[in-house]
């Protein structure tokens, strides 16, 4: 049973949350021709894109509805009209995510009918654009609520209800030469609904693992096609690539949804009651035996056993895991995330052998959290975890946990959000086979590469005995 | 709310202030910064600016009252940096939650936090944001403040400057009324001399100021504050003893010199360390205000011959850069930087300004701009992302100068880049800060990246500049590769001289 530990202190010291606009901005992100734009002050905006900016070294489409003293007090309807119109104009979008922040919550108006309203009245001008409502304050979640809750609203808003017919896109001229009709009629659709926490590598390679079986993935959103860091031949004010609009409206004629991560439930629970298509949740893709279960739920759905390349992929993992765990067997580990990554962090430690002495993570709402190999979980900020953290052997956190470990002296490996002062971080694997065995070797790296020479006072001999008296 | 819409009233109508001067009253009281624009607006609000003039106070406990997104998207983002004391970079928030909102519970939370920071830290002071959630349900920060401060003896400094009031420049200058009205004069030192001076408006980035303060302490200058480049809260509570001062970011601490010289009868000039002209007149005038107020004679003779020494040192180092970059188009991007001085800087090596940002120059900068560029069109007020573009990839200017923000609008039209804005690495102050500028800027443009980049693959090139594969057509003669004008972006544009 794990000990779950609320805050305590008023002030909070060195934050680990990273706000739930951004994390309802990097979902938007992840659809083609997207816009994600923040109901709120210009500095709401202003910090989430230099942040954003900082981790993906890329132009980051984010904007605001500028909301000033009048506009606060008066009430912002006229500001998000203005800001809408002028996106639609200027850019063109195929979808504008309006993110609502603290500022405007705390006003409390209705965005819905707001919004309702001036997609009537401006229905003509608005042609082509869709328009999702995502309520996401600042002074509630984080990254992962703030993901999830834009991933229902795109569902809610944008796929068709009901049960659709399987395969009612019709192949194009191309498909009907190239692939052979009853394998084309076979080629089933899958709903994938990844959390925040996987990167682009990690989503290119789940695409490239399920297309093996021979099925069709739609991932939504899909950041892989537009947060991958390309140079496009012109200017693009939108983002170019990701789930595309029509693929979202058609998430009905899937055979099966598979969310990844506890945060994507109720998205997926959402996709159900309106489609009807059933799901099955993946807490982790990470550790060897979590992808296997997801090998085989692929296998199953497809009726298509493991290709070769996967034998391959599984087998070139085991020799990690051996090669590996010399260097992480009684290792103590700290780790802060939101807590689907926590989840996926510490099974994967404590499945080398690893034990996990200090967890801290920003919310004790999410059920995962029970499942955490750790003796307790602290619900707090880096401050926390710098206090929690001594005497391990490896940090697990994002940049922000640079301070704690200069302090501490002990090595940090970078996950999640946001990474700004290493390059790649979105092109670096985390999940699958071929994600653990690279963990494995990054990890492993880091702890040979920290790791002293002997000396005859680092060996101490007579420690024990003067620790027993 | 009333008092702090007379600081903004009172900022607004800044009578030194360059650009104030030419308005009627009616148009001064509507505020220097632009209505917003929503959906088309870029740039932070007014709490970023005031965090961003008061966070380089090194040993100040920086307490952001706000729900999470205020401080957590924000901090550790500066490359300003300290000699010292590190609590500047520790982050402390009240992460207001729901609850905390709806049961009225955050001025409660806030007096705790700052009994929390006393406990832990026992700073020298800890100054306590206020932000648009704060103030719109109505939090008096200036009465826990002040209950605090008499409770834990120590200064608690409210800065009321919440994001929706304005844009950034407008919370610096809310940043400069906080320094005025709770720090600056509350300490008398026990040691005034007749060379002390204040630096206003220098951050430190990169710790570029000490490339400057060596210089100064040569003359015999002591700096009693820099405000808030590696400052100590002491610094600037006695900073009101300095006898001249310089004010080095006009437009964000105009108000703040304004008053000091008309509070305590501290001179200042405005002035900059960027180029080496504008480093030997700005230590002039430093002398000069000096003397006026009092400092020995000698100091202007000793002046000129450090001056002298200096550029005959930065002059020689930049020789070598000039035929490298003589010619080159610079296309500046910034409103944090004084771009005047920059061009100017630039200008001396030979390179072209083809366009320079004055979002936040003030008419006296514009007009030193004009007479160094000579043409108008060169000046823009802000330019937007899509023209800054469509001018780097139709390759109008070699380099863009800018900050991070716009960083990628440059690397992807494959343009070389350096950043002059908070975020960077290099300390570019002074005569060697000077050098350090032209010396990345000619890396930045000699890259052997940008021939790379801009080539097409072999198999996308058109058939007229199609160049044979040397792997299938060994045999092939070199007349057959295409003149290299007739691709627009060929590597020997870019690799020559």
């Amino acid at each position: 049973m794990v000990h779950i530990h609320r805050q305590t202190k008023s002030a909070t010291v060195n934050p680990l949350k990273s706000s739930q606009p951004l994390g309802a901005a990097l979902a938007f992100l992840g659809v083609d021709g997207a816009i994600p734009l923040f109901h709120g002050s210009q500095g709401c905006t202003s910090f989430a894109l230099v942040l954003c900016v900082r981790h993906f070294k890329e132009t980051i489409p984010l904007q605001t509805t500028a909301m000033d003293e009048l506009a606060t007090v008066l009430g912002g309807a006229a500001h998000l009209e203005e800001a809408i119109l002028n996106l639609k104009k200027r850019a063109n979008p195929r979808l504008i995510g309006i993110c609502t922040t603290a500022l405007v919550e705390t006003r409390s108006e209705d965005f819905a009918r707001q919004i309702a309203n001036i997609k009537m009245t401006r229905a003509e001008e608005l042609a082509g654009t869709e328009i999702v409502l995502a309520n996401t304050p600042d002074f509630d979640g984080a990254l992962e609520e703030g993901w999830a809750r834009a991933v229902a609203a795109m569902l809610q808003r944008i796929t068709l209800p009901g049960q659709q017919a399987p395969s009612s896109k019709k192949a194009t001229l191309i498909e009907r030469i190239t692939e052979p009709s009853e394998q084309r009629r076979k080629r089933k659709k899958v709903a994938i609904l990844p959390g925040w926490h996987l990167t682009v590598a990690d989503i290119e390679q789940l695409r490239e693992m399920v297309e093996s079986f021979g099925l069709t993935p739609v991932i939504v959103p899909d950041v892989s096609g537009s947060l991958d860091g390309t140079v496009p031949d012109r200017w693009m004010p939108t983002t170019y690539g990701g789930t595309s609009i029509e693929d979202i409206q058609e998430l009905g004629t899937a055979v099966q949804c598979i969310a990844i991560g506890e945060h994507m439930r109720r998205p997926a629970e959402l996709l159900q009651t309106l489609t009807g298509v059933p799901y099955v949740l993946v807490q982790s893709l990470t550790g060897l035996k979590n992808v296997d279960r997801f090998v085989s739920l692929l296998s199953e759905i497809s009726g298509v056993p493991a290709p070769a390349k996967i034998h391959r992929c599984r087998s070139q993992l085991q020799d990690a895991l051996l090669d590996g765990h010399f260097h992480f067997a009684g290792k103590k580990i700290a780790i802060a995330s939101e807590p689907d990554q926590l989840y996926q962090f510490a099974t994967f430690f404590t499945g080398l052998g690893a034990e996990i002495i200090s967890a801290v993570t920003t919310t004790g709402a999410s059920e995962i959290l029970e499942k955490v190999p750790a003796e307790s979980i602290q619900i707090g900020d880096l401050g926390d975890f710098e206090d929690l953290a001594g005497g391990a052997d490896l940090l697990v956190t994002h940049s922000h946990g640079r301070q704690a470990a200069e302090r501490l002296g002990i090595p940090l490996l970078r996950v999640g959000f946001p990474v700004f002062d290493r390059l790649g971080s979105q092109h670096k694997l985390t999940v699958l086979y071929r994600g653990t065995r690279d963990l494995i070797f990054e990890a492993a790296n880091i702890i040979q590469a920290n790791q002293p020479a002997p000396s005859p006072e680092r060996i101490d001999a007579m420690r024990k005995r003067r620790n027993a008296g | 709310m009333s008092s702090l819409s007379v600081k903004i009233q009172d900022a607004f109508n800044e009578p030194a202030c360059e650009r104030n001067r030419s308005k009627d009253s009616n148009v001064r009281s509507k505020g220097c910064s632009k209505p917003l624009t929503p959906g088309a607006a870029a740039g932070g609000c007014a709490f970023d600016g005031a965090k961003i003039v008061l966070q380089p106070i090194t040993d100040v406990a920086h307490l952001i009252h706000a729900p999470l997104a205020c401080e957590g998207n924000s901090w550790d983002n500066r490359g300003t940096a300290s000699s010292g004391p590190t609590l500047w970079r520790t982050s402390f928030t009240t992460d207001l939650t729901e609850q905390d909102i709806v049961m009225g519970n955050s001025e409660r939370k806030l007096f705790k936090a700052i009994r929390q920071i006393k406990e832990a830290y026992s700073p020298p002071a800890i100054f306590v944001y206020t932000t648009c959630v704060t103030a719109l349900i109505g939090d008096d920060i200036e009465a826990v403040c002040k209950r605090a401060a008499e409770k834990f003896r120590l200064p608690v400094v409210p800065i009321n400057a919440p994001g929706f009031v304005g844009s950034k420049n407008l919370g610096n200058k809310l940043a400069g009324e906080a320094l005025l009205d709770h720090v600056i004069g509350t300490v008398e030192p026990d040691d005034a001399g007749p060379c002390d001076i204040n630096i206003l408006g220098e951050f430190n980035l990169s710790g570029e100021f000490w490339l400057v303060r060596p210089l100064l302490e040569r003359l015999g200058i002591r700096v009693r504050a820099c405000i808030p480049g590696d400052a100590r809260y002491l610094d600037i509570a006695c900073a009101h003893r300095a006898r001249a001062a310089m004010l080095v970011c006009s437009t964000a601490l105009i108000n703040l010199a304004r008053k000091m010289e008309e509070r305590w009868d501290i001179p200042f000039f405005e002035g900059s360390f960027y180029g080496i002209t504008a480093t030997s007149e700005a230590l002039r005038q430093i002398a000069d205000l000096l003397v006026k107020k009092g400092a020995d004679q000698e100091i202007l003779d000793r002046t000129d011959t450090l001056i002298a020494e200096e550029e005959a040192i930065a002059w020689k180092k930049l020789e070598e850069y000039r035929p490298r970059l003589k010619g080159k188009r610079v296309l500046i991007n910034t409103g944090g930087v004084k771009s005047w001085s920059l061009v100017h800087a630039l200008m001396e090596i030979g390179m072209e300004i083809v366009g320079t940002s004055v979002k936040k120059s003030t008419v006296e900068d514009k007009e030193r701009i004009r007479q160094v560029l000579k043409d108008d069109l060169q000046m823009f007020e802000s330019m937007a992302p899509r023209e800054l573009y469509a001018m780097l990839s139709e390759s109008k200017a070699d380099i863009m100068l800018s900050g991070g923000r716009t960083q990628f609008i440059a690397l992807k039209a494959k343009m070389p880049w350096v950043d002059i804005n908070q975020e960077r690495h290099r300390p570019y102050a002074g005569y060697d800060g000077t050098v350090e500028l032209v010396r990345q800027i000619d890396l930045a443009i000699h890259n052997p990246v940008w021939s790379q980049v801009r080539e097409p693959a072999p198999w996308e090139r058109r058939p007229a500049t199609e160049e044979p594969l040397p792997s299938t057509h060994s045999d092939s003669d070199a007349t057959s590769v295409a003149p290299s004008k007739t691709r627009r972006h060929d590597a020997g544009d870019f690799v020559e001289c």
